[in-house]
């Protein structure tokens, strides 16, 4: 089963998701492994804690990798059951590269997700996608255990149709 | 020189020269100093007190003649000295000078000026400058009407002058300089457009904070400014009136826009586009909007910058596999790629002398401002850090100013400028925390 895979995946992840509503002292959450269980199945909360809502890419790269392909078919398939869901992929890069060439890297990581969804079933009317660059950094150390989780794509499901 | 008919308030008024203060053409060899690769001694020049004609215009005179001293002294070419080293002053604008009482100081150049205060907040400012072991003066002397608002303007007017005819090459302290002032910590930083003179002076702020601005450029005649800005949920190109402070976005091209720049002319911006993942650069006329569409790889394709000629684009592509830069005529076409060097290059600018192309270069983690000849050859690079980059050129061509960010949690981006030959890096502490700056050309 796909999704029990995702799961355990997810679990990894999830101290990423926890930071990901932007509060300043972000990034070392303790995870409450039991509070994704009290989402419903159908929340965009569930599809962020236990679904997983982000791909990491390696540098200056858009390539997915397998870990990412397995998050983001649990996606697919999360979509393809709560189809009033659609969904803003956000490309990001880390602080290692200029202003303007790392819009247009997120930008094509942002593609590269919304390209394999729609390769898994996901209607592409559905996706749409925005480049964030290096402008909306989640970790802010200045090493790679940071960068590392700042060189991804967020997929941000919205029932209310993100444009 | 002429009368300046501009619609500025503050304007120059010509010929002030009085008797024998014209060009002096026994003057041996004119006092002038060589702006060379070379180490240089700083020319020593000094700087009386500014005669206060009027008793209000006192304070100012103190105020003028010490952005006056800091404008040269900014430069790395020239060495103030002090007024307490300083055997005699100028009491009055038109009396002969001692030069004499120069000399045994050691000033080689004498900038001696008077300020004097009119009805209707008008404001009067003279200058001589002279050759003290010729003891002759430079050039002629000039006079500044303006608003006592604008005092600052005619001190760096006055510098500009003394800058120009000491190294016969034009000045660059009468400008203003575009920027993203930044706030609050790294992971939520908010952007926000401001200006400022080149010093820092007179900092505002142009848009608020509420959407991510990025990069604004200057239009050729400073009178708009391009930037990048979030405020329609993606990124898009927008153009900003200076004067009304009204923006509006560039809604030419599809999908998500940023790095926009003028032409030479004014007329278009070239610009690059995200569609599908892919971005490439494109140019839209601003009279009739049309959309032209310059490159078409699969190739990430950013950062263009005319030529002064208009006659070509330097811009950063990683076709090769990373990022580089490459030239390409105007229309589009057969591109030369000019880096070759270790590492990743990007942000190319070119300068306003045609003859070097400014760049970010990021190489074994530190990151570097650089310049390098249009055939690709002699690249220097004349910083390095953490994190440098966004160079932009002085309307002479002779200083970059960039922004360096520190590293870590702590960590933000500030202004700072640096020669072309690698000298004189400082901090525009004025500025606070920002980026991205862009540099107007000499204000007229």
């Amino acid at each position: 089963m796909r999704i029990s895979l995702a799961l355990i995946l997810a679990a990894s992840v999830f101290a990423l998701a926890a930071c990901n509503s932007q509060l300043p002292n972000s990034g070392s959450d303790t995870v409450d492994l039991n509070k994704s269980g009290n989402f419903a199945q159908n929340s965009p909360e569930f599809f962020v804690a236990s679904v997983g809502d982000r791909v990491l890419f390696t540098v200056d790269q858009s390539t997915l990798n397998d870990e990412a392909r397995s998050i983001l078919d649990a996606q697919a398939t999360w979509l393809a059951q709560n189809v009033e869901f659609k969904a803003l992929i956000e490309g990001h890069a880390d602080e290692q590269g200029t202003r303007e060439y790392n819009l247009a890297l997120g930008a094509r990581r942002a593609s590269a997700v919304q390209a394999y969804l729609v390769s898994r079933g996901v209607a592409d009317n559905r996706l749409s996608t925005i480049t964030y660059g290096k402008e909306r950094p989640i970790e802010i150390c200045s090493t790679e255990a940071c960068w590392s989780q700042n060189r991804r794509a967020v997929t941000v499901v919205n029932a209310g149709g993100t444009s | 020189m002429t009368v300046s008919q501009k619609a500025f308030s503050l304007f120059l008024a010509a010929f002030f020269g009085l008797a024998g203060f014209h060009v002096s053409a026994q003057t041996p060899g004119p006092l002038k100093i060589e702006i060379t690769e070379g180490v240089i001694e700083p020319m020593p020049f000094a700087v009386p007190a500014f005669v206060a004609e009027t008793v209000s215009a006192k304070d100012l005179s103190e105020d003028l003649a010490a952005v006056v001293i800091a404008d040269l002294v900014g430069t790395g070419l020239f060495r103030d000295i002090p007024r307490n080293a300083q055997i005699s002053g100028i009491s009055n604008f038109d009396s002969p000078i001692q030069f004499s009482d120069w000399k045994a100081v050691n000033a080689q150049a004498l900038i001696t000026g008077a300020v004097s205060t009119q009805s209707g907040g008008q404001l009067v400012v003279k200058f001589r400058l002279f050759d003290v072991f010729a003891q002759a003066p430079l050039g002629e002397g000039l006079r500044f009407v303006g608003t006592t608002q604008d005092w600052r303007r005619m001190a760096h007017k006055v510098a500009d002058a003394v800058y120009a005819r000491l190294t016969g090459e034009s000045a660059y302290f009468d400008s203003k300089v575009v920027f993203v002032s930044e706030s609050g910590p790294k992971n939520a930083r908010n952007k926000r457009l401001a200006i400022m003179d080149y010093d820092g002076a007179n900092l505002q702020n142009l848009t608020d904070d509420r959407s991510i601005v990025l990069a604004p450029r200057f239009s050729p005649d400073a009178t708009k400014v391009l930037y990048t800005s979030y405020e329609t949920g993606s990124p898009r190109a927008f153009l900003l009136d200076l004067s009304t402070l009204k923006r509006k976005a560039l809604a030419e091209l599809p999908g998500m826009s940023f790095a926009p720049r003028f032409s030479p002319d004014g007329q278009n911006v070239v610009m690059s586009a995200s569609l599908s993942g892919n971005t490439d650069i494109y140019m839209v006329n601003l009279q009739s909007l049309q959309a032209t569409r310059l490159t078409t790889a699969p190739s990430i394709e950013t950062a263009p910058s005319f030529s002064p000629d208009s006659q070509q684009i330097v811009f950063e592509s990683d076709r090769s596999g990373n990022q580089q830069i490459y030239v390409m005529p105007a229309s589009g076409g057969e591109a030369r790629r000019l880096s070759f060097g270790e590492g990743r290059y990007g942000t190319p600018v070119w300068s306003p002398r045609g003859d070097l192309v400014a760049f970010t270069k990021i190489n074994q983690g530190r990151f570097h401002i650089g310049v390098i000849r249009l055939d690709g050859s002699e690249e220097r690079l004349l910083t390095s850090s953490f994190l440098d980059e966004g160079p932009t050129w002085s309307p002479n061509g002779r200083v970059l100013m960039f922004f360096r960010e520190t590293p870590g949690a702590n960590g933000a981006p500030s202004l700072y400028s640096v020669d072309i030959t690698g000298r004189n890096l400082k901090k525009v502490s004025a500025a606070g925390n920002g980026s991205d700056p862009s540099w107007s050309r000499l204000r007229e």
